[in-house]
């Protein structure tokens, strides 16, 4: 790291205010970054982190304040102006052109001249691949790789354009444990190279894993810069929520009911003649959280879409509460009793419409007085469920305003609301900060209590535990091995997760 | 050197969508200058016989309302069609099939009432308009075949057969034109002001157009409508059935058309002639895009574009322009409307640009 004074920090922002409407997304942040640190962002969701990262790549212009790149001011508009001061960026969603490989990704807006050198991308690759040990194959198609490989591809981007800062919105958020491995061993040699690397994270581990430095972010505004060193787990938690957190456990209870919602023998077909689920069997009975745990891409998808009407299935047959609702479409799901709180929840959401439109879709019908809608009820039954699930917007905002967590509040409302006998929830947490994880939690929970059964599917394994009763493992597309949650440990899991105790388990 | 440069808005300004009508006629005007010089009229005589001198008079100004009374129809049937995420190009073949099954109705009709004749001539005219809608949307729907090709092809088709059909079976026995019979004289549309050809089509199109936002902007079908236009994906989850709902806002957008067809045949012409649409269905698109796809700015765009044909005609003998002048109007001005909503999204800066060669 280099020391204050002879060199200029990479980055310097100077009272970053940024508004949309009445909420102020950045207050007066002052950030410095060192180059050849990590410095991580670290607060709950909607805190600002993303807002002031993309406000240094312009992607969003801020109502006032400064930026300063080595010791230059510079005014930046446009992620063309960044990408010219030297800064890259990874977002959430990545801009990858799907049908091209690599090297024309990596090229592609970065092109002087006529010519397309090709070759020369490719060589760059193969070198980024060697230095940094981030992995491509230059001539693969973009839309064979994994989201991890993809992410890579973004990186490499970022540096074939020179970049000397770079940002990486919740990188971690889409990769496995595998990967992100790879990925922090990546980032440690960038670091090393010099290169200022900018890390917005809300998981306390990794930051402590990889980070230099950590300012915590609370509201839009700077709550702390520290030395990663000198800092402890519980002052930065305490930083980040400005509370004490109290971690949310089911209480033991072995009062499951009967059987509402059984799966027998599912199977999915998929591209490519494999398979996505094959001979798939449950059953969630009334009061009991079923956890579905396995790495993503091992079938949770399609079983998550066939049991949300959204695909149908090639065999088996699916039964809610004694009705048969095998390929049936989403009406009839949710007619039958289901609630369905998708992975993506902005394609549960039409994003353009208004927060109580949104909240009423699903069953419009009965918002009607004669011939019309009766806007005065539906503005009543959004008002009700705001503060009843604590959303932070008002009826008439579109759904699109709103944050990460307050989107998947919305999305919870309009389900549970309605009381479903099963709740298929899919990722239920991914991408939201601490509070809004643990609300996320307690309503699932109360929805135990109430005698829903739940089906949970989920990539965290502290959630599975913490939360469901049994748990099944999915592993290429079949139940590997089935289990109390009393009896599962995260060994054994990841065992079954991998497919290393697959004769074992079947 | 001073750059001009765009920045993306997070949000479009909301004087922006007032100002955009008269900003897009403002600059239409400046833009269409030229051809008004090239064809020997001064641009602001020009200009105030385009669109003053149609209001001036009673006769021109009841003659504004005839020629929007085609396109109030297809500017209303792209509107809905355009709101479900349907991109029905075909308005113009809708019409002129409705025109068809309108024409035929007319000379089969002379021994039923005069209500019943005349419903029967507009609904006829729906029919017409909706079956040739059919093929594309269930192609659409169930084949996932893109609607702008499929309704775009088969407007000239439904042009081929008014030409085919008058050139043919239908010429006029008495005449030789080609032109079809004269329909009964009680399939005719009523005149509904005295000395002036202001006809029933036109209270017919203002009442679907009521009707038309009466359930866009106040019943659960209109709001089920618009969710499958903005995110079919986000829709489909919410338990709406996208695909038929989509079909039958295809329908319903043929069927409106259709009746445009009906209502020029039965109000204007009295028989099928094959200048029975002056590309009144493809006027319909700027219509809908010119009202923002709402149902009263289609009426305001619709009764606009008249007074630009009633004064474009009027321009003809009075300057001496030729009337196709409307047409270059017209297309100018729906470019700039388009470029317009594209630069909603945008800011537009001045600033010096860098120097170059540093970075």
């Amino acid at each position: 790291m280099t020391a204050g004074g002879a060199t200029p920090p990479a980055v310097q922002l100077c009272g970053i205010t940024k508004r949309f409407g009445a909420v102020v997304a950045n207050d007066g942040v002052d950030l410095v970054v060192e180059r050849g640190e990590v410095h991580a962002l670290l607060g709950e969701n909607g805190a600002g982190k993303t807002t002031l990262m993309r406000i240094l790549y312009g992607l969003t212009r801020p109502d006032a304040g400064r930026i300063v790149i080595d010791g230059r001011p510079v005014a930046i508009h446009s992620p063309k102006d960044a990408i010219a001061a030297g800064i890259g960026m990874v977002t959430q969603h990545f801009a990858l052109v799907k049908p091209m490989t690599v090297a024309e990704n990596v090229i592609l807006g970065a092109t002087g001249g006529v010519r397309v050198k090709l070759d020369d991308a490719a060589r760059k690759v193969a070198e980024a691949a060697e230095r940094f040990g981030i992995r491509a194959d230059p001539y693969a198609r973009v839309a064979d790789l994994s989201v991890g490989e993809q992410q890579r591809v973004e990186i490499l981007k970022a540096l074939y354009r020179n970049c000397r800062v770079l940002i990486l919105d919740e990188p971690t958020a889409v990769l496995v444990p595998q990967e992100v491995e790879a990925l922090f061993a990546a980032l440690r040699r960038l670091r090393d190279d010099g290169i200022a690397i900018v890390f917005i994270s809300h998981k306390l581990y990794e930051v402590r894993e990889i980070s230099t430095r950590v300012t915590v972010l609370r509201r839009g505004a700077v709550v702390g810069t520290r030395r990663i060193a000198d800092a402890d787990d519980r002052e930065l938690a305490s930083l980040m929520v400005g509370r004490p957190t109290l971690a949310v456990r089911r209480t033991e209870s072995g009062s499951a009911g009967e059987v509402v919602l059984r799966v027998d023998g599912l199977s999915v077909g998929s591209r490519g003649g494999l398979e996505a689920l094959r001979n798939v069997s449950f059953a969630v009975r009334r009061g009991e959280i079923l956890g579905v745990a396995g790495v993503s891409g091992n079938g949770q998808t399609e079983l998550v879409d066939v049991l949300c009407g959204m695909l149908r299935p090639a065999a088996g047959r699916i039964e809610v509460d004694g009705v048969d609702v095998t390929g049936s479409s989403p009406a009839e799901v949710v007619a039958a009793g289901v609630g369905r709180i998708p992975e993506d929840r902005h394609a549960a959401v039409v994003s353009d419409l208004t927060v109580a439109q949104n909240l009423a879709l699903e069953h419009l019908d009965g918002f009607r007085r004669a011939l019309q809608l009766d806007d005065r009820r539906l503005r009543r039954h959004a008002e009700e469920l705001i503060s009843r699930f604590t959303i932070k917007a008002g009826p008439d905002d579109a759904a699109r305003t709103l944050s990460g967590g307050n989107l998947q509040k919305l999305v919870l409302a309009r389900v549970l609301s309605r009381e479903p006998k099963v709740i298929v929830v899919s990722q239920p947490t991914r991408g939201l900060d601490v509070a809004a994880t643990e609300y996320v939690h307690g309503e699932l929970l109360a929805q135990r209590e109430r005698g829903a059964g739940v089906l949970l599917v989920s990539e965290d394994l502290d959630e599975l535990l913490a939360l469901a009763d049994r748990l099944v493992v999915l592993y290429e597309g079949r139940i590997v091995g089935e289990m109390p949650a009393a009896e599962a440990d995260p060994e054994r899991l990841g065992l079954l997760m991998a497919g290393l105790a697959e004769g074992m388990a079947a | 050197m001073i750059g001009v440069r765009l920045e993306a808005r997070a949000a479009p300004a909301r004087w922006f969508n007032l100002a955009v009508a008269p900003i897009a006629i403002a600059v239409t005007f400046v833009l269409t200058m030229g051809f008004v010089l090239a064809a020997g009229a001064s641009p602001l005589e020009a200009y105030d016989t385009f669109i003053v001198e149609p209001l001036t008079s009673r006769y021109t100004g009841l003659e504004v309302l005839v020629a929007a009374t085609p396109l109030l129809f297809t500017g209303a049937a792209v509107a809905i069609a355009f709101r479900a995420g349907y991109w029905n190009i075909g308005a113009e073949g809708q019409l002129l099939v409705g025109a068809i099954a309108a024409a035929w109705a007319g000379t089969v009709v002379e021994d039923l009432p005069r209500v019943l004749a005349i419903a029967t001539m507009a609904g006829l005219g729906a029919l017409g308009g909706a079956v040739w809608a059919l093929g594309p949307a269930l192609m659409r729907v169930y084949l996932g075949v893109d609607e702008v090709v499929t309704t775009l092809l088969l407007n000239p088709v439904a042009l081929l057969i008014v030409t085919g059909l008058l050139n043919g079976p239908w010429r006029n026995p008495e005449t030789h034109f080609p032109e079809s019979e004269r329909i009964s004289a009680n399939a005719e549309f009523p005149q509904i002001l005295s000395d002036s050809r202001v006809h029933l089509g036109f209270v017919i199109a203002l009442a679907i157009i009521v009707a038309a936002w009466f359930v866009l902007a106040r019943t659960a079908t209109g709001l089920r409508l618009r969710a499958i236009g903005l995110s079919p994906e986000g829709a489909r989850f919410a338990g709406i059935g996208v695909e038929r709902l989509l079909l039958q806002a295809a329908l319903v957008s043929g069927a409106i058309a259709g009746v445009a067809g009906a209502s020029e045949v039965a109000g204007i012409s009295y028989q099928l002639t094959d200048g029975i649409s002056s590309g009144f269905g493809y006027t319909g698109i700027v219509v809908a895009t010119l009202g923002g796809l709402t149902m009263p700015g289609v009426v305001i765009a619709a009764l606009f574009l008249g007074d630009l044909v009633v004064g474009a005609d009027s321009a003809g003998f009075e300057l001496g322009v030729p009337s196709q002048l409307a047409d270059i109007v017209k297309g100018v001005l729906l470019l700039v409307l388009i470029a317009l909503l594209v630069f909603r999204h945008y800011r537009v800066s001045l600033r010096r640009a860098q120097g170059r060669g540093r970075s």
